[in-house]
């Protein structure tokens, strides 16, 4: 059975009740781990709280930083401040200057664009190449799709079938999530597949990009964020202090 | 000799602050079906609303097997009903009425 991973919900942090309904639907539906957008100055009891509602319906709370940097210096200054603070980085790419250097970097995990603006999304051949080396991993979020009408939506699908074309081209990782801000927008994983489908994404790519890429990039990440380690397949077995004899 | 269509019956439950009628549940699927694929593809979809009660916020569709993703795509594509904020969430997917309630276990 496949493990689901919706990394993006967008709940706001200061309404617990409402965190508490979107968590419990998204287990509901079938999510085991779930990732919830936290503002870059939060608070450890914040997360701890969040932690605890999410254990309660058995669900495992992803902490994630969107980062919103309006020039590459402004990004790289961002990340250094907040890479080991989250569990998941995601960038999303208001400029081009912005996209490339989101997509040469190795600490971005996922690269978002504004799904309202098709002139605003990025994710061309020259960007696809560059995440491609560093593993970063397109994140389309479903929310905007079935909320937007007409023009808009037939833009956003048109402009999703071309980068899925690239991403597929270049093997960039997709990873699909809710960006829900309410119970409304969100729904059960076979659907997204379902709805992942108007942009000629195949159904077993799109399971693969609602669970095993998602549980990738957050199994790395804990691994790296473990204090024990020390590099990639390095860890810290034990300390000197607790083998005095040695 | 023509072979008899496939079927398939998808349980929904309807997420909503008020209660939403049986009319109003076809007529948000079918406008969805409609937007998403067409009057083209809403022709292949044979849809019919088989059964919803209103009480308990579910129901059944049927479908024609090839167009389950189709269908399935349009009912997550539900975002509201009557101008109120709603979420259609499929439940179960089966090849018979008796297998789907069941599972579902209606």
């Amino acid at each position: 059975m496949k493990r689901f991973v919706d990394l993006h919900l967008q709940p706001s942090i200061k309404d617990l009740t409402q965190v508490k309904k979107m968590v419990s639907l998204a287990s509901e539906l079938g999510y085991r781990m779930v990732g919830i957008t936290l503002p870059p100055n939060v608070t450890r009891d914040t997360v701890k709280q969040l932690q605890s509602i999410c254990s309660n319906v058995k669900t495992n709370l992803i902490t994630r930083a969107d980062l919103y940097p309006k020039t590459p210096h402004e990004l790289l200054h961002n990340l250094r401040r907040f890479r080991r603070k989250f569990e998941v980085i995601s960038v999303i790419c208001t400029s081009k200057a912005v996209a490339r250097q989101a997509a040469k970097d190795r600490r971005v995990d996922l690269l978002s664009f504004p799904a309202t603006n098709p002139r605003k999304r990025f994710f061309d051949h020259a960007e696809a190449e560059l995440a491609s080396k560093v593993f970063s991993s397109l994140e389309i979020d479903i929310a905007p799709l079935i909320s937007l009408k007409s023009f808009q939506r037939i833009r956003l699908l048109s402009s999703l079938r071309k980068e899925m074309e690239i991403a597929r081209k270049f093997g960039v990782p997709v990873t699909i999530s809710s960006g829900a801000t309410n119970t409304h927008l969100i729904r059960g994983p076979y659907d997204y597949a379902a709805v992942t489908a108007l942009f000629d994404m195949a159904t077993p790519l799109a399971l693969r990009a609602l669970s095993e890429t998602p549980l990738t990039i957050v199994e790395r990440n804990r691994e790296k964020l473990n204090p024990n380690f020390v590099a990639p397949g390095i860890r810290l077995v034990r300390r000197k202090n607790c083998c005095p004899d040695a | 000799m023509s072979r008899r269509m496939r079927k398939r019956y998808l349980a929904f439950k309807v997420v909503s602050e008020q209660p939403v009628s049986k009319g109003d549940v076809a007529d948000a699927v079918w406008n969805a079906v409609l937007r998403l694929f067409g009057e083209y593809g809403a022709s292949q979809a044979n849809l019919a609303l088989i059964e919803y009660d209103q009480e308990k916020s579910w129901g059944i569709i049927r479908c024609s097997h090839r167009a389950v993703e189709m269908v399935r795509a349009s009912i997550a594509s539900v975002t509201e009903i009557n101008e109120k904020p709603v979420a259609i969430h499929v439940l179960r997917v089966s090849g018979t009425l008796k297998a789907l309630k069941r599972k579902v276990s209606l």
